[in-house]
C-alpha cells in the first residue's frame, strides 16, 4: 500500500502546479476582461499582403 | 465619412463584423483636446513612459461592439505612430502604445473622436488612479480554497466509504497530516477577511455576520487539529475547507459589480480636465486644479463654467438642468453673476472666476457630511440582524450543552461544545443574501436597472418614501410645444407672433413658432432684439413684443415666467412650455401609490408646472419647487429623521445630496455608461416605465430571503440536535453541511429568477 503515498505526493504536485498557475494568470488580470477575448479570436487576421479588391458587400 | 477613412486604410472589414456597428463620426476641434499635451495633465493620462514611447489609457464610453474592439486594435494601420493597441470591454477603456515623437496626445484623441470614439476626459483623471486588486484577491483566495477543499476530501473518501482505520493507521495518519497541512493556508489566508469582519464588528460593538462564521470556523479547525494530532479521528476539515470555499463563491457573487458603471461619481467625472484661460492677451489650456479665483477663462459653446464667475463680456444663455433641475435656458450679460456647472449653450464667453472649483455653489455640496459616512444597508442589512439572534442563540445554547455534559459526562464536555459551535455555523445563512440579491441584481441588471452592489435590493425593497426630481427625471428634460394662456388669440395674431418668434433662436420662441401656424407667414420689419430681454418687431402693420414681462410691460407679479406678448401695446398673455413627460408616468405613479409608497416631488425649477404635478401625484403629495441641491439634502435628512426610509429619484448634479443621503439613490440615465452622479442603482431612461415592476420584484426578494433564512434554521436545528447529544459524527457533518449550503443556494436562485419572471422584470 505504500505506493498510495507515492500517488497521493504526485497527484498533489500537479495540483500545486495548477494552483500556481491559476494564481499567476489571476494576478497577470487574465479575468479581469472575460468578454473582449472570446470576439477577439473570432476575428480573423488579415492577409498582410493588401490586395485592391472589389468589396463585397457594401 | 468614416466609411471613407476605414476603407482608405483598408479596414472596410469593420462593417463586415458586425451588421450595424454604427460608428457616429463627428467633426472635431483638435484645440478642444490641446489640454492633453499639457505636462502636468500628460503626466496624468500616460500610464508609463520610457522617453519615446508612452502607455495611454482612454476611457471610450462609445465602445459597444466587438467591430469597435476591433477596429480600436488595428489603430496602428490608421494612426502611424501608434503600437499596439489593446481594449478592455467591461471598463470601456483602450490602452495604447504611442510613440511620443510621431503622435501628440491632443492629436491622437482627436483622431479618435473624428472616428466616433471620443475619449472622456473629466477632472477626475487629475486627482484619482482606478485600480481593482481587490477581486484579484478574492479569486485567489476562492482557488486556494477550492484546492485544499478538493484534495482534503479526495482524502477523506476512505472514511466515507466506513474503512477500518485501524487496518490502515499509517495511512489514515498520512491523510490526517496532509488535510491539516492543506487547510493551514485556507484558514490563514482564505477566510481570513471573516476574522478581520468579525474582529472589526466587535470593536465597534457590533454583532456582524462575520462573527459567527468565525467563530464556527475556528472551533471546526480546533476540533480537527485536535482529533487528527491526538489520533482519535480524521476531523472535519472537509467541512472547513468546503464551507470556506462556498462562503467566499457567495462573496464572489457579491462583488458582481458593472465594470462600466461607474456609482462613485463626484462632480470631478463631470467636470472638464481643463479649461481655455486668458492671460496678458494669450489664450492657453489650464488643468482645472490649477485655476484660482480671479482668472479669466474663455468658455465656448457646449462648454461647462468651471466655477462660480462673472461675466465679463459676451451673452451667456446657460443650461443650468444638471446644475439647478431648472429647465429653461437662462440668459445672462456681462456682470452677471453664473454658477459652476452650468453649460454654455450660446457663443463664445469670457468671466472672471470668483471661487476655487470646489469651493462653488454646486461644488460644495460634495463637502457635506453626507458624502463622508458609509452607506447605512452595508451594516444594518437583514442578514446580520439576523447574525446577531442568531450568534446570542447559539453562544447560549453551547453553554447549556457543556453544563448538561457536565454533569452527565464531563469526558464528553469540550467535544459537544465544539460540535454546537461548529454546527451553528451559520453557512446557509450567510449564503442566503448573497445568491437572492445577487440573482436579483443580475437580472434587474438585464431589465435595464444596475444596482450598485447586491445589498442595495434590500435597501431598495424597503423603502418607503420616493421622492422624485422633476427636470429630467419625470420629465425628459426636453421643452415640447409652447402653450398660450391669458386670453384667447386669433389665427391672425396668433401667425404674427409665429413669424416673429421665427426670428430668434431662442429656445422659448423656437417653442413659440413649432406650436404656431405654418404655411406662408407675414413678413416681419423694423426687427429689434434686445439680448436677455426680448424681441419686437412690425408684422403686417402691428408691433409686436416677445419677451420677459418688464420688456413687454406686463404687471406679472411673483409670477413672472415664460415669454409675454403684447400687440399694439396691450398685453395679450404669455407662453409656457411644458417639458415632455416620460411616457407611462401616470401608470408609475399609479402603481407606486397602490404599493403604499408615499410620493413627493423635489424640484429646482419655478413652479409653474405645479398644477399638473398636483393632479398627477395628488392634492396631498409633498410639492416643493425652487429647491437648491442643499435644500433637496435637508429635506431627505428631515423626512429620515422622522424615521421613514427614503428613496430618492433624480438624474443631475443638483440631486447629487439627496441621492447619497437618502436610503437608495437612484438615478435615471439616458445613457447608462455616461454620467450620472452617486448613486446605488443607475436606471436606464427607456426602462422608467417599468420601476414599479423592480420595486414589487424587490420586495419578493425580500420575501425569498425570509423564506431561506427560515430553511437554513430548520437545518441549524436539525444539526443541533445531532451536535447536542454528542453524536455529530464527521461523516454526519460531512453531509449536513454541504446540504443545507447547496440547497439554500439553489432554493434562493429559483425562487428569485421565478419571482423576476412573474414580477415581469424577465422573458
Amino acid at each position: 500500500m505504500s505506493v498510495v503515498f507515492l500517488l497521493l505526493g504526485a497527484s498533489l504536485v500537479v495540483a500545486l502546479i495548477f494552483l500556481g498557475l491559476f494564481i499567476k494568470s489571476v494576478k497577470q488580470g487574465q479575468y479581469d476582461d472575460t468578454w473582449s477575448p472570446s470576439r477577439r479570436m473570432l476575428i480573423d487576421d488579415d492577409p498582410v499582403v493588401k490586395t485592391k479588391t472589389k468589396k463585397e458587400g457594401k | 465619412m468614416a466609411y471613407r477613412i476605414l476603407s482608405d486604410h483598408g479596414l472596410d472589414r469593420f462593417y463586415t463584423i458586425e451588421s450595424a456597428p454604427g460608428v457616429r463620426p463627428q467633426e472635431v476641434d483638435p484645440a478642444f483636446y490641446a489640454a492633453l499635451d499639457q505636462p502636468e495633465v500628460r503626466r496624468r493620462v500616460v500610464d508609463f513612459s520610457n522617453g519615446t514611447v508612452s502607455r495611454v489609457t482612454f476611457r471610450i464610453p462609445a465602445i459597444h461592439c466587438a467591430a469597435c474592439v476591433w477596429l480600436l486594435e488595428n489603430l496602428y494601420r490608421l494612426v502611424p505612430g501608434v503600437g499596439r493597441s489593446e481594449v478592455h470591454f467591461p471598463r470601456k477603456e483602450v490602452t495604447l502604445f504611442v510613440e511620443d515623437a510621431q503622435v501628440p496626445l491632443s492629436a491622437l484623441a482627436a483622431r479618435l473622436a473624428s472616428l466616433g470614439y471620443a475619449p472622456e476626459l473629466k477632472l477626475d483623471r487629475l486627482t484619482s488612479v482606478t485600480q481593482a486588486s481587490g477581486k484579484h484577491r478574492l479569486l485567489i483566495q476562492i482557488g486556494i480554497a477550492g484546492f485544499a477543499f478538493g484534495n482534503v476530501m479526495l482524502m477523506s473518501i476512505p472514511s466515507y466509504l466506513g474503512l477500518d482505520p485501524h487496518a490502515e493507521a499509517s495511512l489514515q495518519r498520512f491523510f490526517g497530516f496532509a488535510s491539516l497541512l492543506l487547510s493551514i493556508p485556507v484558514l490563514l489566508f482564505s477566510a481570513q477577511d471573516y476574522f478581520r469582519g468579525a474582529w472589526t464588528g466587535l470593536r465597534q460593538r457590533l454583532l456582524t455576520i462575520d462573527f459567527p462564521i468565525a467563530l464556527g470556523i475556528t472551533a471546526l479547525f480546533l476540533q480537527s487539529t485536535a482529533d487528527i494530532l491526538r489520533h482519535t479521528g480524521e476531523g472535519y476539515l472537509d467541512s472547513f475547507t468546503g464551507l470556506v470555499f462556498l462562503l467566499l463563491c457567495g462573496k464572489w457573487l457579491q462583488r458582481n459589480t458593472y465594470d462600466a458603471i461607474a456609482f462613485d461619481r463626484d462632480y470631478t467625472s463631470y467636470f472638464p480636465l481643463a479649461v481655455t484661460r486668458r492671460k496678458g492677451g494669450q489664450d492657453e489650456s489650464v488643468p482645472l486644479n490649477n485655476l484660482v479665483p480671479g482668472d479669466r477663462v474663455v468658455i465656448r459653446h457646449g462648454e461647462l463654467i468651471p466655477a462660480d464667475a462673472v461675466i465679463v463680456s459676451g451673452t451667456a444663455r446657460l443650461d443650468y438642468s444638471f446644475v439647478t433641475g431648472e429647465a429653461e435656458p437662462v440668459t445672462a450679460v456681462s456682470g452677471d453673476y453664473v454658477y459652476a456647472g452650468a453649460r454654455q449653450m450660446g457663443d463664445v464667453l469670457e468671466a472672471d472666476l470668483v471661487k476655487d472649483v470646489s469651493q462653488s455653489y454646486l461644488t460644495s455640496l460634495w463637502n457635506n457630511d453626507a458624502f463622508r459616512k458609509p452607506r447605512e444597508y452595508e451594516l444594518q442589512n437583514m442578514t446580520n440582524l439576523a447574525g446577531r439572534w442568531f450568534t446570542v442563540a447559539v453562544v447560549i445554547l453551547a453553554a447549556c450543552t457543556a453544563l448538561y455534559w457536565w454533569v452527565v459526562d464531563p469526558t464528553q464536555v469540550a467535544r459537544t461544545f465544539a460540535a454546537v459551535l461548529i454546527v451553528a455555523c451559520p453557512c446557509a445563512l450567510a449564503l442566503a443574501a448573497p445568491f437572492t440579491f445577487g440573482t436579483a441584481q443580475r437580472l434587474l441588471g438585464r431589465a435595464g436597472l444596475f444596482l450598485r452592489s447586491p445589498s442595495v435590493v434590500e435597501a431598495f425593497a424597503r423603502a418607503k418614501v420616493v421622492v422624485f426630481d422633476k427636470t429630467g427625471t419625470l420629465t425628459t428634460g426636453q421643452t415640447g410645444e409652447a402653450r398660450h394662456e391669458g386670453g384667447e388669440l386669433t389665427r391672425e395674431e396668433m401667425a404674427w407672433v409665429t413669424a416673429l418668434a421665427r426670428c430668434s433662436t431662442h429656445p422659448l420662441s423656437r417653442a413659440i413658432a413649432a406650436g404656431g401656424a405654418g404655411g406662408n407667414l407675414p413678413p416681419v420689419e423694423a426687427l429689434e432684439l434686445i439680448e436677455g430681454e426680448g424681441l419686437s418687431g412690425t408684422v403686417a402693420g402691428h408691433r409686436i413684443h416677445i419677451g420677459k414681462a418688464g420688456y413687454v410691460g406686463a404687471e406679472a407679479g411673483g409670477d413672472a415666467g415664460g415669454a409675454w406678448v403684447s400687440i399694439d401695446g396691450t398685453v395679450r398673455g404669455r407662453f409656457l412650455t411644458d417639458q415632455t413627460e416620460r411616457s407611462g408616468l401616470i401608470d408609475v405613479v399609479r402603481d407606486l401609490s397602490a404599493q403604499g409608497l408615499e410620493l413627493t416631488l423635489l424640484s429646482g425649477d419655478r413652479d409653474t408646472a405645479r398644477a399638473r404635478f398636483e393632479a398627477l401625484l395628488g392634492a396631498q403629495a409633498d410639492l416643493r419647487f425652487g429647491q437648491s441641491p442643499h435644500d433637496k439634502l435637508d429635506y431627505i435628512r428631515k423626512r429620515q429623521d422622522k424615521g421613514q426610509r427614503v428613496m430618492m429619484i433624480g438624474d443631475g448634479l443638483n440631486d447629487a445630496g439627496a441621492l447619497r443621503q437618502s436610503d437608495v439613490g437612484i438615478a435615471v440615465s439616458e445613457d447608462v455608461t455616461l454620467f450620472s452622479p452617486a448613486c446605488d442603482a443607475v436606471l436606464s431612461a427607456p426602462e422608467f416605465s417599468r420601476l414599479p415592476a423592480f420595486h414589487r420584484y424587490s420586495r419578493s426578494a425580500l420575501g425569498i430571503l425570509r423564506a431561506a433564512f427560515a430553511l437554513s434554521l430548520l437545518y441549524n436545528v436539525i444539526g443541533l440536535s445531532f451536535a447536542a447529544t454528542g453524536m455529530l459524527s464527521p461523516l454526519v457533518s460531512a453531509v449536513l453541511m454541504p446540504v443545507s449550503s447547496l440547497s439554500v443556494v439553489l432554493f434562493t436562485t429559483a425562487a428569485t429568477t421565478w419571482a423576476a419572471r412573474r414580477a415581469g422584470v424577465t422573458g
